[in-house]
């Protein structure tokens, strides 16, 4: 061995070293940040040892520094860019769009040493070795494709540029994609059988199927998705590591896969959905619409803010439950001064965080941070569930099918089942809605109807600024 | 490397990865997984092999190019966003009257 071998050795123990350390010190409130930034140096870490290598080995050309440099600037900058300016309500679909350049990038890899073999590698032809070259190939290109266009899929249905096509939620869909499916293991083994024309076909095969898996699922099962698809990504990196014959891809790949599936897993038991029911099940509305029997709403409650402000005066102990609906107002800020208007006149407010708030688990309380929300305030579900038949004020933000007590009273429902905050319970609950439209699910939600519920209808920021206002008439928070 | 290394290299690797992850809080979840994601941009590696090796041949060069930016892309961006998200959560001690 010699000196640029073993330099770049040690850097490549030490990079996969640090980035297990990364992903450790993520799943930790404390050491998230420096987690990232470890993590992040590791990544440096590696390019500077394999620039180095080849600098001591074969050295490096001209035109390839060119290539590097355009590449490296451009990415970089699109990326830093859309990170810095991309709002924080948006971040299911910036992880989608990330997640599918990544597993873009597997696929050109996979494409561009399948078209041009890498001149050494092929010196000597042995017959297993090209047989290994050519699968890892198809499998990079394969997975790399599904990764793309799913992520691309999940992005413009999160963005709402996309809709879910009727015929998708048929069962034309299982047949469509069982025939991308198979097409795409023929153009798989007639690769490796060396007819090289059929990567084409593999790639467009596959780049369907991505679509067709991705395009039936609902918005509300997206996370779970975003989540697998990520870990899809691990697995394109892991297998571009073996067409590149490099150890280091292959166990930040594979680490960064079965972290992926780990986290999907934890995703799916938050909101009690199984794997399988996801991928293949559809919209979560499409069933309920074959099944309706729900019923209309009956005996709703609506009150004006004044009233909401009276109560809140009064009370002792307030919980408040944001959904997405507060996010996409904008309405973080404002629900902060409320509580802090409360808070000062000695009313304990707790904020409840259903595992999957938001569009993403954990995506509430990034939004509630961003809006100085302190942290001890927060409390899971499970933690806060037994907390509510001794709260005199629920106010619910935006959220519906998180606080629908079907998921517990009616073994007809399709939410029968998934853990929901126990809201009811309360004395009063207030929820602040724009109309009566359902939730993601499209379920109609029972607790509308209960006589301790009443609705305030509005938009949340607006319905908040006004209780402020409220609030302030009433002296509240001025000590 | 044989190929048979290569795959306990695979192996070992995503055991690593099942072990890693055991407890998360859901607070860290949104977060994690672009950390996650962000790491899966490690193919940059490969798109710099490509380039490297590509001796003057000028469509590869500019495959491995194109690549170089999608991976870059997703690492540069993935960490920057995650640390934006961190940065709310590691603010709060210092706001603690």
């Amino acid at each position: 061995m010699n000196l640029p071998v073993i330099i770049k050795f040690v850097i490549d123990l030490l990079a996969v070293l640090l980035l297990a350390l990364g992903i450790k010190g993520l799943s930790k409130v404390k050491s998230a940040r420096d987690a990232n930034r470890l993590a992040a140096f590791a990544m440096s870490l590696s390019v500077v040892g394999l620039l180095s290598y080849y600098l001591g080995t074969s050295g490096i050309a001209i035109q390839s520094w060119i290539w590097i440099i355009i590449g490296s600037i451009l990415g970089s900058l699109f990326g830093a860019i859309l990170a810095k300016k991309v709002p924080m309500t948006s971040m299911p679909e910036t992880v989608a769009l990330f997640n599918g350049c990544g597993g873009m990038s597997s696929l050109l890899v996979a494409l561009g040493v399948a078209i041009f073999p890498i001149s050494g590698g092929q010196e000597n032809f042995d017959f297993f070795k090209s047989l290994i070259n050519e699968v890892s190939i198809s499998v990079s290109i394969f997975v790399g494709a599904i990764t793309f266009t799913g992520s691309i899929v999940a992005m413009a249905k999160l963005q709402g540029w996309l809709s879910t096509p009727g015929w998708t939620q048929s069962k034309v869909r299982h047949f469509v994609n069982i025939v991308f499916a198979v097409a795409s293991l023929i153009a798989f083994f007639d690769l490796i059988n060396g007819n090289t024309s059929s990567i084409w076909l593999l790639v467009i095969v596959s780049s369907l199927l991505g679509i067709g898996v991705t395009l039936p699922i609902g918005g509300a099962d997206m996370p779970v998705v975003i989540s697998l698809l990520n870990s899809y990504s691990g697995i394109a990196a892991a297998s571009a590591g073996f067409v590149v014959d490099s150890q280091l891809l292959i166990v930040a790949g594979a680490m960064v896969g079965a972290a992926g599936l780990i986290l999907t897993q934890v995703m799916c038991k938050g909101m009690n959905r199984s794997l399988v029911s996801v991928l293949f099940g559809g919209s979560l509305s499409a069933q309920s619409t074959a099944s309706p029997g729900s019923g209309e709403y009956t005996n709703i409650t609506s009150c004006s803010v004044e009233e909401c402000a009276l109560t809140l005066e009064a009370a002792n102990k307030v919980i408040i439950v944001p959904g997405y609906g507060l996010a996409v107002a904008q309405a973080q800020h404002t629900l902060r001064e409320v509580t802090k208007k409360l808070e000062q006149n000695g009313i304990e407010v707790v904020y409840a965080i259903h595992p999957v708030a938001g569009r993403m688990p954990g995506h509430m309380n990034v939004l509630l941070a961003e809006a100085d929300v302190p942290y001890e305030q927060l409390k899971e579900m499970d933690v806060v569930n037994p907390d509510f038949p001794a709260t005199d004020v629920v106010l619910v933000l935006g959220a519906n099918d998180v606080v629908n007590p079907q998921a517990k009273n009616d073994s007809s429902s399709p939410l029968y089942g998934m853990p929901v905050l126990d809201v009811q319970e309360a004395r009063t609950v207030f929820v602040i809605k724009r109309g009566m439209s359902a939730g993601y699910s499209g379920i109609k939600n029972d607790l509308f109807d209960l006589p301790n519920t009443s609705m305030v209808f509005g938009d949340a920021k607006k319905v908040l600024n006004d209780l402020i206002g409220e609030l302030k008439d009433l002296g509240v928070g001025e000590k | 490397m044989s190929f048979i290394s290569l795959l306990w290299v695979l192996l070992l690797g995503s055991l690593l990865g099942l072990e890693l992850i055991g407890k998360v809080p859901p607070t860290l979840h949104t977060p994690l997984m672009s950390g996650a994601n962000a790491i899966s941009g490690i193919t940059m590696l490969a798109a710099l092999t490509l380039i490297v090796k590509a001796e003057g041949n000028v469509p590869l060069l500019i495959i491995g190019s194109v690549s170089l930016g999608f991976a870059l892309f997703n690492v540069v961006g993935g960490f920057f966003v995650t640390d934006r998200m961190l940065a709310m959560f590691s603010r709060k001690p210092s706001n603690k009257k």
